[in-house]
């Protein structure tokens, strides 16, 4: 069904605009010269300048994604085997612990960061880049568990009966038809678990250490403290990295299609 | 004899899927239960005198959130999260239901645009909100160009402010579970319901609106539960003017050092989400929300 009327579009129209003004204001700011966002004071790369040269900013780069990789890893890890072994059996249990396994997801990040807190301290683990990665991993294992169920419940058995009919060991099997089967919901389970932790600010904010900081933390208290030239420029450039793997993944997936 | 053999393939294969499932159940249990258990407990312990807290039950954490100040803390997120989710059911949803009825090449192009925003860190979105409100900020002076106000208002830390934030950074999800119901509509069924003389009015209420019901519902949930938890919008559009339970609990870790009261906040607050998921599943009949992975 097509739309006939012209509402739809304008409304969308604008609605989209507005999403897109402080992005917008952002970018245009950061070639700001005047450290103030009121005044228009000409065209600088002043503050790119800066960025490059901040090393406290580049050291939080790398520890958020020292993170992401980490907590995305040991997500693949325990969420694809979770679904696998789930895929066969359905008990009780397994719905208990299914459930409880998507609890993070539903329950207000705030509590979280309270709750690894508590508990990080209570089992006196040292606070830094080990209780970021296990508190991270908790909210990117469902991610990637529910994708890869969901796809393992859609997906034929009889091809992998077959194989291992005509004599194909468990492992041949897994890896020539499973493996290749689920691996799109794994991806998109990364690519979200990926995108969560390194924009994650309030859980880490709570069970990180005095030393190690992360992007989002570095930014936040940034802003608090007031004018953030700089951070412009940062956005700026995320904004550019984003926009560039968007319409990346939307190429290959348009290549993928046209085969 | 098959009936062994049957038996033996089959205890294999539950030796394997043990084997599978034991990483997720270990961490499950160890990270997500225990931690859970552990903060109910606390919230009925006492606070020591520093840092860290006494073996000794009480109810007295859970008797201060009774006291007006932090009550109203309660009623005022509350408040926040009913308006901002009403509005963005508003905004969100005409938005996802339209998407859902352009062609492919536009819903292509649509999701590319919505995408952008979504991965993008909302503190950097932020960012750009405070560019906007900023007192002598872009709002102001194009106020001020258009005569309709001839000094800046005060638009950053207030209430309003905190409330754009919140729609600003939870309208996505809205939008991608509204659509993503409406998407996997059957439309012959509002032609259907259109050529049995059901009036436009009509044939959207009893079909659309039924058949979006749980994306509406799923949206719902996804803005309505992290609303009370955003501490860093309240925070950061509305200076210390806007206290939210998230604010307070964020106070009492870090300023307070009192780690039962935290807790005691937080088993409420998760007490309240409970409730509304609840809810949800009984309204919606399905445990998956709708949307939530897109």
């Amino acid at each position: 069904m097509k739309i006939k009327s012209k509402f739809p579009w304008i409304y969308i129209g604008i609605i989209t605009v507005l999403t897109y003004v402080p992005i917008v204001l952002t970018v245009v700011y950061s070639f700001n010269e005047s450290k103030i966002t009121s005044v228009w004071e000409g065209f600088s790369l002043k503050w790119y300048e800066q960025l490059f040269q901040d090393s406290d900013l580049a050291e939080a780069l790398r520890n958020s994604l020292i993170l992401a990789f980490c907590s995305c890893l040991m997500a693949v890890l325990i969420g694809t085997t979770g679904a696998l072994g789930m895929r066969s059996r359905k008990t009780k249990t397994s719905d208990v612990i299914a459930y409880l396994s998507l609890l993070p997801l539903m329950i207000p990040e705030i509590i979280l960061g309270m709750v690894y807190m508590a508990a990080f301290s209570f089992l006196q683990l040292p606070f830094g880049m080990l209780t970021l990665v296990i508190a991270h991993t908790t909210f990117c294992v469902p991610y990637v568990f529910t994708t890869v169920r969901a796809r393992l419940a859609g997906m034929d058995k009889s091809v992998e009966e077959a194989a291992r009919d005509l004599g194909a060991s468990d492992f041949r099997v897994f890896w020539d038809i499973t493996l290749p089967a689920i691996m799109p919901a794994i991806l998109s389970g990364v690519l979200l678990s990926f995108a969560m932790s390194f924009d994650d600010v309030v859980i880490s904010i709570f069970v990180t250490g005095p030393t190690v900081n992360t992007l989002p933390i570095k930014i936040y208290t940034r802003m608090k403290t007031g004018v953030t030239p700089e951070i412009n420029a940062l956005a700026t450039v995320l904004l550019a990295v984003t926009t560039g793997i968007i319409l990346l993944s939307s190429l290959v997936g348009r290549r993928n299609k046209n085969k | 004899m098959p009936n062994k053999k049957k038996t033996k393939k089959e205890a294999a294969a539950q030796k394997k899927s043990n084997a599978l499932l034991l990483p997720l159940y270990l961490f499950t249990i160890i990270f997500v239960f225990a931690p859970l258990v552990y903060m109910i407990i606390l919230s009925f312990l006492q606070k020591a005198e520093i840092w860290g807290v006494k073996n000794v039950f009480t109810l007295e954490n859970y008797r201060r959130i009774l006291e007006p100040l932090y009550l109203g803390t309660f009623t005022e997120s509350l408040k926040l999260a009913f308006l901002s989710t009403a509005a963005i059911i508003l905004i969100g949803y005409p938005y996802g239901y339209f998407m859902a009825r352009m062609s492919e090449r536009w819903k292509k192009r649509m999701m590319m645009l919505l995408m952008i925003p979504f991965w993008t860190s909302a503190l950097i979105r932020l960012n750009g909100w405070i560019i906007v409100f900023r007192s002598n900020g872009v709002l102001d002076k194009l106020l001020m160009g258009l005569h309709l106000t001839d000094k800046p208002l005060k638009l950053l830390y207030s209430y309003e402010a905190v409330l754009v934030g919140m729609i600003y950074a939870l309208l996505p999800f809205m939008i991608l579970s509204v659509y993503s119901s409406a998407e996997k509509m059957d439309w012959s069924l509002v032609e259907a319901a259109r050529d049995l003389g059901a009036g436009r009015v009509k044939a959207f209420v009893s079909v659309t609106l039924k058949m979006t019901l749980p994306g509406l519902l799923s949206g719902v949930i996804l803005t309505f539960i992290p609303s009370m938890g955003l501490f860093f919008i309240a925070d950061l559009l509305g200076g210390n003017k806007v206290v939210l339970v998230g604010n307070v609990i964020q106070e009492q870790l870090t300023k307070g050092r009192n780690l039962p009261f935290a807790a005691a906040l937080s088993v409420v607050l998760m007490v309240l989400t409970s409730l509304i998921i609840a809810f949800y599943r009984r309204v919606a009949h399905t445990k998956e929300l709708e949307g939530m992975f897109v």
